[in-house]
C-alpha cells in the first residue's frame, strides 16, 4: 500500500453559500493516523470544511482526495467512500426510533452487508468500547447527551472507517459530560484512527492533537502543532484567537 | 428529541375519557350523550318496525362501503407516498409533476372530481390504451395489442370508477400529509444516514420515513374516517353503498325519516369506532416515545 501519501488531500477547496464564501480557498494534506483539529471563531468555515470532506456539502470547486481516490458527484462512487469516513455530529443525530443496538447495527447490515448476529457482535464490541454496553436496547432519548454521542461515535465506528471526522461534538454537551466524550476520543486517537476534529477544546488539542489548523474567513491562517499554536503563534489573528479563548 | 413533532391534526371526534383520575366535570358527558343516542337508535330500530326495515334494507349497502373506502385508501396510500416523495425531490420534472397533481386535485371539489373521473378521465384513458393497442396491431406487435384493446368502456365498472376517484382524490390529500411528515424529521437524520455510506433512497427508507409515517399515522387515520364520510358520494355514480340504497329504500317507500336517520346513525358508527381506534393508536404512539 501506499504508506507514505496522505489519506486526505484537498486542493483548491470552496464552498460558496451565495456571496458568502464559506471556504475559501482551502489546501491540505492530512496523513494516515494523525489527528488535525481545526479551529477557529464560528463562521470560519471550519464545519463546512470538514463537512466538504465527506461531500456532506458540495464543494464549489475543488477538490478531495481520500486515500488515492478523487471524489466526483457519482452518486455510488460518493456512497463508497462515505462508508469509509465516520463521522460524528455536534447534535449526535440518532436515529429515535431504533435502538441503541439497531442504530449501530442498520449501516452494517445495509451498507456492509454482514448477519444480524455478525452485526450485533460489532455493535455491542463498539459499545464495550465507548463504555455503555449496559444501554443496548434502550433508546436514544432515554440516553444522556454525552452517552448519545458515545452511541454516535460506535455507530461509525462498527464500520471500521479509515478516517473520523468530528464536528464540534462536544458543543452541545453539558460541561459534566465533555469529559466522558473525549475520553473516548482519546483512547481512539491512540489508538492511531486518522481524525479530523473541529473542537473548542482547546485540552483535547493539547493532549491529543498531531497537527492544528487556525482557520478565518473561510481560509487557513495557520497550519501547526499544538506546541507551535500555544508557544509561538505566527498570525496577530490566532494570537488574538487565543488569548480570546484561553483568557477564562 | 431533536425531531419536531408535526401539529397533530385535530381527530374527527375527540376523546380523552380514557385517562384516569378525571374530575366530574371533565368527564366527556358529550361521548356518554352520544352513546345513549346510539343505545336509543338501536332500540327504536329493533322494535320499530318501520326503522328494521329501513336498517335490514340499507345494510345490504354496508360492505360496498366499506370495500370501496378500504381499497380506494390503500391505493390512495401509494399515491400519497409517491407524490409526497416528489413534493421533495430536487429532481425538476418529478417535483412539479407532484406539484400540479396536488394543486389540481386540491382545487376541484370531490363530487365534481368523481364526475370528470368517472364520465371524462377514465373513458379517455381507456380510448387512449385502445387506440395504442390499434397502433401496436397494426406494427406486428399482437400480443400486447390484444391485451390493450381487449378492454372496453364497460369494462370498467362504476364502483371501480368510484374507487379510483377516490384514490387519486385522497392521493393528493395524502400527499401533504406524506411530505409534511418528511419534512418534519430533522436535517440531521438525512446527513447522519448518508455519512453512514446510504444512498438516499436507503436512507429515506430505513431512516426517513419510518419516524415520518409515525408521526403522520394519526393524520392518516383521521384522512381514512373522512374518507369514510366523503365515500358516500360515489352514491351519484349508482354505486349500491349504504347511501345509495338508503336514497332508493327512501324513493320507493317515501319513509324518508327512516332512511335517513338510519343512514346517518350508520355513518356515525362507524367513523366514532374508527376514531376511537385512531385515538388509541396515537395513544400507543405516544406512550412508545
Amino acid at each position: 500500500m501506499t504508506e507514505n501519501k496522505p489519506i486526505i488531500v484537498i486542493k483548491d477547496l470552496y464552498k460558496h453559500f451565495g456571496d458568502i464564501k464559506a471556504v475559501d480557498g482551502v489546501s491540505m494534506n492530512i496523513d494516515k493516523g494523525k489527528v488535525v483539529v481545526v479551529i477557529g471563531p464560528s463562521g470560519s468555515g471550519k464545519s463546512t470544511l470538514l463537512r466538504c470532506i465527506n461531500h456532506l456539502e458540495e464543494p464549489s470547486s475543488g477538490e478531495v482526495w481520500i486515500d488515492g481516490v478523487k471524489m466526483t458527484h457519482a452518486a455510488k462512487q460518493l456512497n463508497e467512500i462515505r462508508a469509509e469516513i465516520g463521522m460524528v455530529f455536534q447534535l449526535f443525530n440518532l436515529f429515535p426510533h431504533l435502538t441503541v443496538v439497531d442504530n449501530i447495527t442498520l449501516a452494517q447490515k445495509v451498507i456492509r452487508g454482514r448477519s444480524q448476529q455478525e452485526a450485533t457482535e460489532i455493535a455491542l464490541e463498539q459499545l464495550k468500547r465507548v463504555g455503555i454496553p449496559e444501554k443496548a436496547d434502550a433508546y436514544p432519548s432515554n440516553l444522556s447527551g454525552g452517552q448519545q454521542q458515545r452511541v454516535a461515535i460506535a455507530r461509525a465506528l462498527a464500520m471500521n472507517p479509515k478516517i473520523m471526522l468530528f464536528d464540534e461534538p462536544t458543543s452541545a454537551l453539558d460541561p459534566e459530560m465533555i469529559k466522558e466524550v473525549l475520553d473516548v476520543m482519546l483512547d481512539l486517537a491512540q489508538e492511531g484512527m486518522t481524525m479530523v476534529c473541529v473542537s473548542h477544546e482547546m485540552g483535547f488539542v493539547r493532549s491529543a492533537a498531531d497537527e492544528v489548523v487556525f482557520m478565518d474567513f473561510g481560509k487557513v491562517v495557520e497550519h501547526t502543532t499544538p506546541e507551535g499554536l500555544f508557544n509561538n503563534p505566527q498570525h496577530d489573528r490566532t494570537k488574538l484567537f487565543l488569548s480570546q479563548i484561553l483568557e477564562h | 428529541m431533536l425531531t419536531e413533532q408535526p401539529q397533530a391534526i385535530k381527530p374527527v371526534i375527540e376523546f380523552d375519557g380514557l385517562s384516569s383520575k378525571k374530575s366530574f366535570r371533565d368527564l366527556p358527558w358529550w361521548f356518554f350523550a352520544l352513546i345513549l343516542i346510539a343505545i336509543g337508535v338501536f332500540v327504536v330500530i329493533s322494535s320499530n318496525e318501520n326503522y328494521n326495515d329501513a336498517f335490514v334494507f340499507i345494510k345490504i349497502g354496508i360492505a360496498t362501503t366499506i370495500r370501496t373506502t378500504l381499497i380506494a385508501y390503500v391505493i390512495a396510500i401509494l399515491f400519497g407516498l409517491m407524490a409526497g416523495l416528489g413534493r421533495i425531490s430536487k429532481n425538476v420534472v418529478i417535483n412539479n409533476l407532484a406539484r400540479l397533481y396536488v394543486e389540481l386535485i386540491r382545487g376541484i371539489p370531490i363530487l365534481v372530481l368523481i364526475f370528470f373521473i368517472a364520465y371524462v378521465g377514465v373513458p379517455a384513458l381507456l380510448s387512449f390504451v385502445n387506440n395504442l393497442g390499434f397502433w401496436l396491431s397494426d406494427r406486428g406487435v399482437g400480443v400486447l395489442g390484444k391485451i390493450f384493446t381487449a378492454f372496453t368502456n364497460q369494462d370498467i365498472s362504476m364502483i371501480s370508477r368510484a374507487i379510483i376517484a377516490l384514490a387519486v382524490t385522497y392521493g393528493a390529500y395524502l400527499a401533504e400529509i406524506f411530505r409534511a411528515g418528511i419534512q418534519s424529521i430533522a436535517k440531521g437524520q438525512m446527513e447522519a444516514a448518508r455519512s453512514l455510506g446510504m444512498s438516499y433512497s436507503q436512507a429515506m427508507r430505513y431512516v426517513i420515513l419510518p419516524q415520518a409515517v409515525r408521526n403522520v399515522l394519526p393524520a392518516l387515520g383521521n384522512d381514512f374516517v373522512a374518507m369514510v364520510k366523503d365515500s358516500s358520494l360515489v352514491s351519484v355514480l349508482a354505486v349500491r353503498d349504504i347511501t345509495q340504497v338508503a336514497r332508493l329504500y327512501a324513493g320507493s317507500t317515501f319513509r324518508f325519516r327512516e332512511a335517513y336517520i338510519t343512514l346517518a346513525v350508520l355513518y356515525l358508527t362507524m367513523t366514532v369506532i374508527l376514531s376511537l381506534l385512531v385515538q388509541l393508536l396515537e395513544r400507543r404512539l405516544r406512550a412508545h416515545d
